[in-house]
């Protein structure tokens, strides 16, 4: 058994040490498995981020209460009157003065996005003077908050980086209504940052929404007050409501999109996998064949069969994880934290969000290098102890 | 041509480097197609955009609706064929995993305004004689397993009706079309929902606009513009490839990516191909050495090994487009949410030129040192 694996030791130590000499190959291998493993982490990271971005979203100690029906803010009514009742529900936090509910709407407005210059459905919330005290994790990072009673508006962070017109001290059009941006609000990186914020009252008139909101979002004593919160809502006769806890009804909005986003990236990421595996065996049956005279040798030197086998694998591993590396890293170096905005089609407007390139999907992308350089090495492997010892050494 | 069976023979004087050479050319292929499908699936449809539509949304944003009252003003410009209008219906079937886009329409305008969307004429006529009936996509209803006359609710999300959320529709007829046409949409009338809403009376989404001369469009779209501005609600028009072109660009960003990515690494699989072919003409140093020897010209040798090359990319990547072509024509893995799941042909015709440029790439540098083979170097040292 310790003969064995020193034999092993030996013969894979060879191996490694002389992997410079056939470069050329070993690195057509190399490139096609850290390919698959760039593409595969870089699409996984769409989705990752796009979740991530919607899991920042929601607060436990928040709940959003719609129309009865309506599955997002966007296609939601609640009248004026309705609004005031669901304002009177226990369970809402208060600050001494009045209950930290905001009645709110949430439209659309037309921006041009700053890299294509095409218009972009922005978000747009209508909200009360109690909204920054609702959520909590939004602060002013630029300018400051808006007066109500006038057409300023703040904008997110990400909506102020990705659509035109959105700095501090500009000027938006929209229709016949010009808003004034005075200040840029971060949210920890939530899909709020993708949002326009204007006094709700304002925003009724320039909707023509009379005096009607779409929701209201209320900040609970605890997260615990919810059930006793939703009860009382749902069970009052004046009101036809749901009533959902946020990051449920955030996580429900990018389930669509996510499972879209992994499915097409795991199937290339399989398909691609394929083909670096051929390219794996083709560089290993190279090595294997300039070396069936060396590998004859060391058979008839009396190294046994297994030990040339598993240095034959360590050899493919090894391209395995140098390329899985080189992938993860190019991955990570050029996508992580990149900047993008797509459409939730749940609500029509746009979302940015960050990619995220996670250590698990870097784990995962090494792992699958792996698997693929393991696969392109039984082969040559085994077709190198297959061969009989003295026509391997005529050969060449 | 008579040295076809060399090429051949050459080809598989290493039967296992060439099988998987083949293959790794027939996977890229495989992919090439395939991501080229889903970009078509991201582009949304904007191939077939009718070159004469015009689409009229509300200037602040698509979201708010237009007066209905619009209509015959459109209708009345010179230069306008037909004007329609549409309405985003936004329900839910079932749960809201089984997505899917509704849209309200004149029915008989509709059917004239896309004539690309093909329905037998007794279905057709079912259509317009049924005030709660609804036509839907071959895909759609294949997704659903509905047949003509199936009854189906669908839960009003934007538009409660007068009795509860639930609207009910009867499949009046199965629409089907070329296979870059979306059939995964339902239509149905907009008598139904106005007559049946709780409110939004004399509302409607949007309005297509057909012009008789599409020269014209940019200016038409300006009169448009013109005739509904400082009005409660302004509009602006584009032309329909604009308006799906821009609402594509809003998705944009991951289509783009992928396509991106996956291309370069495209790239890095067709480098198999050329190592293979660099190795291929290594080995036979010899044999062309002959070969010249025997009389075969610079211009014959090197065509020999550019055969060789073009062999293995054309047949793989040929048969790499056909079974991405046959996976398509499979279906839409994701059951039917993808709107548009085709491989239009003229990707088939690129994917092909690119087969032939990385055959011709692949043997440049071993065919080029092929050629300038010295016969006595060369037989010296095989």
């Amino acid at each position: 058994m310790l003969d064995w694996l020193r034999q092993t030791v030996a013969v894979t130590l060879l191996n490694l040490r002389t992997l410079h000499q056939r470069l050329s190959s070993s690195a057509v291998a190399i490139f096609g498995i850290a390919g698959v493993v760039v593409v595969m982490v870089s699409v996984l990271s769409v989705a990752r981020g796009f979740q991530a971005a919607m899991e920042a979203s929601g607060s436990p100690e928040r709940a959003i209460v719609m129309r009865d029906g309506a599955d997002t803010e966007m296609t939601s009514v609640l009248t004026g009157p309705e609004a005031d009742v669901v304002r009177q529900a226990p369970g809402i936090r208060d600050d001494g003065r009045t209950p930290l509910a905001s009645a709110e709407l949430y439209v659309i407005v037309d921006l041009p996005k700053i890299a294509t210059g095409t218009p972009a459905n922005v978000p747009m919330r209508g909200v009360e003077p109690t909204a920054l005290q609702v959520r909590d994790e939004v602060s002013i990072v630029d300018g400051r908050m808006f007066e109500f009673g006038t057409n300023e508006v703040i904008a997110g962070r990400a909506a102020a980086e990705q659509f035109a017109d959105l700095t501090v001290g500009s000027r938006v059009q929209s229709g016949q209504q010009t808003w004034q941006v005075v200040g840029v609000f971060e949210a920890d990186g939530g899909v709020s940052e993708t949002e326009v914020w204007a006094d709700a009252r304002i925003l009724q008139g320039v909707y023509r929404r009379g005096n009607s909101f779409q929701l209201v979002t209320a900040r609970l004593e605890t997260a615990g007050a919810f059930e006793g919160f939703r009860d009382w809502l749902v069970s009052n006769p004046q009101l036809e409501v749901s009533v959902r806890r946020e990051p449920e009804y955030y996580a429900a909005q990018s389930q669509m999109m996510t499972t879209l986003i992994e499915t097409i990236g795991v199937g290339i990421a399989a398909l691609m996998g394929i083909g670096a595996v051929f390219g794996a065996i083709l560089t290993m049956y190279t090595a294997v064949a300039a070396r069936s005279r060396e590998i004859a040798t060391l058979r008839a030197l009396g190294f046994n069969a297994t030990s040339v086998v598993t240095s034959i694998l360590a050899e493919s591993l090894a391209l395995g994880a140098v390329g899985g590396v080189i992938g993860g890293a190019a991955a990570y170096l050029a996508f992580n934290g990149y900047q993008a905005s797509t459409i939730n089609f749940q609500t029509f407007s746009q979302v940015a969000f960050a990619f995220r390139v996670t250590p698990e999907l870097l784990v995962g992308g090494v792992t699958y290098a792996l698997a693929m350089g393991f696969i392109g090495g039984l082969l040559p492997a085994l077709r190198a102890v297959r061969t009989p010892i003295p026509s391997a050494l005529r050969e060449l | 041509m008579k040295f076809l069976p060399l090429v051949w023979k050459n080809l598989w004087r290493r039967k296992v480097r060439t099988l998987f050479t083949l293959g790794s050319v027939f996977v890229a292929f495989v992919l090439f197609g395939l991501l080229m499908t889903i970009r078509t699936t991201f582009s949304l449809g904007v191939e077939i955009a009718g070159a004469d539509r015009l689409v009229l949304i509300h200037k602040i944003s698509l979201i708010m609706p237009l007066p209905i009252a619009y209509q015959p003003r459109i209708q009345a410009v010179d230069g306008v064929e037909l004007a329609t209008h549409q309405t985003w219906f936004g329900g839910v079937y079932q749960e809201p995993a089984n997505f899917f886009a509704q849209i309200v329409v004149e029915p008989e305008a509709h059917l004239q305004m896309y004539p690309e969307f093909v329905v037998p004429p007794d279905q057709r006529e079912a259509w317009l004689q049924d005030r709660q009936g609804a036509i839907v996509g071959r895909d759609l209803a294949d997704r659903f397993d509905w047949e003509v006359g199936d009854r189906i609710p669908i839960q009003g999300t934007i538009w409660p009706s007068r009795s509860g959320d639930t609207w009910e529709f009867n499949i009046a007829g199965i629409y089907d079309g070329e296979d870059t046409v979306d059939k995964t949409q339902l239509f149905f009338r907009y008598d139904y929902l106005d007559e049946n809403r709780s409110d939004g009376d004399g509302l409607v989404g949007w309005y297509i606009v057909r012009i008789e001369d599409p020269s014209r469009a940019t200016e038409l779209a300006a009169v448009f513009d013109g005739m509904f501005a400082n009005s409660q609600a302004e509009t602006r028009t584009t032309t329909e490839s604009g308006f799906i072109d821009g609402f594509a660009q809003q998705v944009g960003d991951i289509g783009s990516i992928m396509v991106a990515i996956a291309g370069a690494v495209l790239f890095t699989m067709l480098l198999i191909a050329a190592n293979t072919m660099a190795q291929s003409v290594r080995e036979r140093t010899g044999e062309l050495a002959v070969l010249k020897t025997l009389g075969f010209g610079n211009g014959g040798v090197l065509s020999l090994v550019v055969a060789e090359s073009l062999c293995i990319t054309v047949l793989a990547g040929g048969a790499g487009l056909g079974a991405a072509w046959a996976i398509v024509q499979g279906g839409d893995p994701t059951g039917g949410m993808l709107g548009v799941f085709a491989l239009p042909p003229r990707y088939l015709v690129i994917g092909g030129g690119l087969a032939v440029l990385t055959g011709l790439l692949a043997a440049a540098v071993p065919a080029v040192s092929a050629m300038r083979l010295a016969i006595t170097d060369a037989l010296r040292r095989a």
